[in-house]
């Protein structure tokens, strides 16, 4: 840390306050806003003391230049930018080594908690702009792009927090603010995930073992306080309607009252589009207008008469099928049958197969007792399957979409005759892993309530259950 | 390609690590044979070369005049550059340094300007508006992994050894260059739950995050850096510190106190 002839007398006073007013082991106040930018999948908008930070998210969308993508997974490419005017004399516009190195050990930050093998050949872009900076800001660019990032409704494990703590007149201290990093003795900035799992570690200065130990307790205390504030303005965004599409459920168990509400399900929000994006593939957005005709007619129907389309007592059988066999244990016998018997569908029998094993799922009690240490191998597996079994059915045509619609359609009623809540409970799991995205992501799709965002295979949940899933996890 | 067979040696170095053994029959504590010889570039006012088990690494120092920056009028500056020479694998191309690059020089120069290695106030020559810069250079001649940690050994062995050419600027005889402190930078690989002193390159390629580690001769730590895309816990990087501490006690006992130019 350099050491200027201007140097405060003293950084911290002989009561234990800093020059501004905080004490030792608090964090600068902090304002996040979400959703600031329109073009962007995800952004945000984030003030933390005096620096202010502004983060888009892009993607998962087209690698370019081409040879930068990979096959097996999305590429995560995250660029610190520091504006111009952000400091005290003009900083160079352009990329510095500094905002390189920042660039990177940011992205690393980022790449154990993102699940960017859901997008293979894909990039994952965010776009960090310091426009004010005040020391700090590369932990408040992560956190703004950990917010950012749940906003595109990219699927992560949890959310990354990100906070510093330093030496100053030989205290240790959390957040330093300008003055302190310029005058003080080392900066330690630190980002992690929500179990405490170290992301980003930098250090320079001076420390002891003992002193790293002390501000490391510090460093967690502080990423504590900043995860509420960013679950709080998540949860403000996407929870609202929560308890109306809740109420309305209980309310309206008919089946063609939800189906009215899937009509009007493809012009929600776009947040939760990209949500449901990540969830179903892009298939369905591309073709969402044909497909929401398609929907409304076939399922109306379906839920006239079921038994009256050919196509769906197949479905049905299959259905029976899998559940039977599901309850030998042995899923993916059945699914293998099913598969051979009728290998002219495949998309079909995936879809089949990937529904089915949520027919397959317990009880909502036991799931629930499955999940923590199940959760991943379970459904995680079949979501990756899902997804790029998806992918691949892009390009197919309408008709098969219809089936898979039938499908869906059809499932969802046996799955509305018994087991309700594991399939959503899976759906939502699967996407984001655990944790606070999942929750959000299940506010998500609950959410655009105004905006009708319920899809026929979305069954409404009981409300005081998806109060409490996010927090137990 | 090479991400290939890391990717196949995965297991076998994984299984290796559950039994308690490395490939190449290291404990996890123990680094490669070292080698270092200073005085190797006789037109570089200081230069240091770092063998490390293949690694090698070449800093060459060279001094020249300059104006100081307007915050620090009266300490000379230090520029640390490092390149991933095409020379050095077949990994690495042409062209401007890239991330990794950028990445590990910055952390080398951390090294040196946190723990206060060089005397910088004595490197100024007319106050606010002549100084002595001084210009680390890293060439990497050949990468089998740990890059960093040569980088800085050979660094400061070269800084260690450097004579600030004052008669080329009339100012006096020349004289060695002040060092108040020797930096030492140990990298740690993180596979699976153990923690591995001075990776392979094979290692460094199947590991999940390294962690690198510079302390000075007091214990304290003067700069970290983690890199990979892995993650850490508290535990993990408090125990890595110790380790850290404790190697680089013993390189620097081994190799560099008692290090002096000989012209």
């Amino acid at each position: 840390m350099s050491s200027m002839s201007d140097k405060p007398e003293k950084l911290i006073t002989d009561d234990g306050l800093r020059l501004d007013g905080r004490r030792a082991d608090e964090i600068r106040p902090m304002k996040i806003e979400i959703g600031v930018l329109s073009r962007a999948d995800g952004s945000c908008y984030l003030e933390w003391g005096k620096n202010k930070v502004l983060v888009g998210v892009f993607g998962p969308r087209e690698v370019h230049p081409r040879r930068t993508q990979r096959a097996d997974t999305a590429v995560i490419r995250y660029k610190y930018n520091m504006a111009s005017f952000s400091v005290e004399d003009r900083a160079r516009p352009g990329p510095s080594r500094r905002s390189i190195e920042i660039s990177k050990v940011s992205r690393e930050a980022f790449e154990p908690v993102i699940m960017s093998e859901l997008f293979p050949k894909t990039a994952i872009d965010i776009f960090v702009e310091v426009l004010q900076a005040d020391a700090g800001t590369r932990t408040a660019a992560i956190n703004a792009s950990s917010v950012a990032l749940a906003d595109a409704g990219i699927p992560m494990k949890g959310l990354i927090t990100s906070c510093a703590f330093g030496k100053v007149d030989g205290q240790i201290v959390l957040d330093l603010n300008k003055e302190e990093d310029n005058y003080g003795e080392a900066d330690f900035p630190v980002a992690m995930t929500q179990d405490g799992e170290i992301t980003l570690l930098q250090m320079d200065g001076h420390l002891t073992p003992e002193e790293i130990n002390k501000g490391l307790e510090l460093v967690r205390k502080g990423c504590k306080e900043i995860l509420e504030i960013q679950q709080a303005v998540l949860r403000k965004k996407f929870e609202t309607p929560v308890e109306e599409t809740a109420e309305e459920a209980s309310e309206t168990e008919d089946i063609e009252n939800k189906v009215v509400e899937t009509e009007a399900s493809f012009e929600y929000s776009p947040e939760a589009a990209a949500i449901e994006d990540s969830l179903e593939g892009a298939e369905e957005l591309e073709g969402a207008e044909e497909l929401e005709e398609e929907l409304t007619e076939e399922s109306s129907e379906t839920s006239a008469v079921t038994e009256e389309t050919p196509e769906y007592e197949e479905l049905e059988e299959i259905i029976k099928e899998a559940e039977a066999v599901v309850e030998e244990d042995s899923l993916e016998e059945a699914i293998e049958q099913e598969i051979e018997e009728e290998e002219g569908e495949e998309a079909l029998e995936e879809e089949a197969e990937f529904e089915a094993s949520f027919e397959a799922a317990p009880e909502p009690e036991e799931f629930e007792k499955l999940e923590p240490g199940k959760e991943e191998s379970v459904s995680g597996e079949e979501e990756e399957e899902k997804e790029e079994e998806e992918v691949m059915s892009e390009s197919q045509d309408s008709a098969g979409e219809e089936i898979q619609l039938e499908e869906e359609t059809g499932i969802e009623e046996v799955a509305s005759e018994e087991t309700i809540e594991p399939e959503q409970e899976i759906e939502s799991k699967a996407i984001t892993g655990k944790e606070v995205p999942a929750e959000e992501i299940v506010k998500t799709e609950e959410k655009p309530e105004e905006e009708r965002c319920e899809g026929p295979w979305k069954v409404v949940k009981d409300p005081s259950e998806s109060g409490s899933r996010g927090e137990n996890e | 390609m090479s991400e290939v067979i890391a990717t196949l040696k995965k297991d076998y170095i994984y299984n290796l690590m559950i039994k308690g053994k490395r490939q190449d029959g290291r404990g996890f504590k123990d680094f490669r044979d070292m080698k270092l010889e200073t005085n190797v570039i006789v037109k570089a006012e200081g230069s240091a070369k770092v063998t490390l088990g293949e690694t090698q690494v070449l800093v060459g120092v060279k001094l020249q005049t300059g104006t100081p920056f307007p915050d620090s009028q009266d300490e000379g500056v230090i520029i640390t550059n490092l390149e991933l020479n095409p020379i050095a694998s077949p990994d690495f191309e042409p062209g401007p340094p890239k991330e990794e690059a950028i990445e590990m020089a910055r952390v080398v120069d951390r090294g040196i300007r946190e723990s206060g290695s060089i005397d910088v106030k004595k490197l100024c020559i007319t106050l606010g508006e002549s100084v002595w810069i001084v210009f680390i250079d890293v060439h990497i001649l050949n990468d089998n992994g740990n890059l960093i940690d040569a980088s800085c050994l050979a660094a400061i062995a070269a800084l260690m050894t450097t004579v600030v050419p004052n008669e080329q600027q009339g100012i006096g005889p020349n004289a060695p260059l002040a060092m108040k402190e020797i930096p030492v930078g140990i990298t740690l690989a993180k596979i699976g739950s153990k923690l591995m002193v001075d990776p392979s390159l094979d290692e460094e390629k199947v590991c999940e995050t390294k962690l690198t580690i510079v302390s000075s001769s007091d214990g304290s730590v003067a700069g970290m850096q983690k890199m990979g895309s892995g993650t850490f816990t508290e535990a993990e990087i408090l125990d890595a510190i110790d380790i850290a501490r404790e190697k680089a006690a013993e390189l620097r006992e081994l190799h560099l106190e008692g290090l002096v130019k000989q012209e």
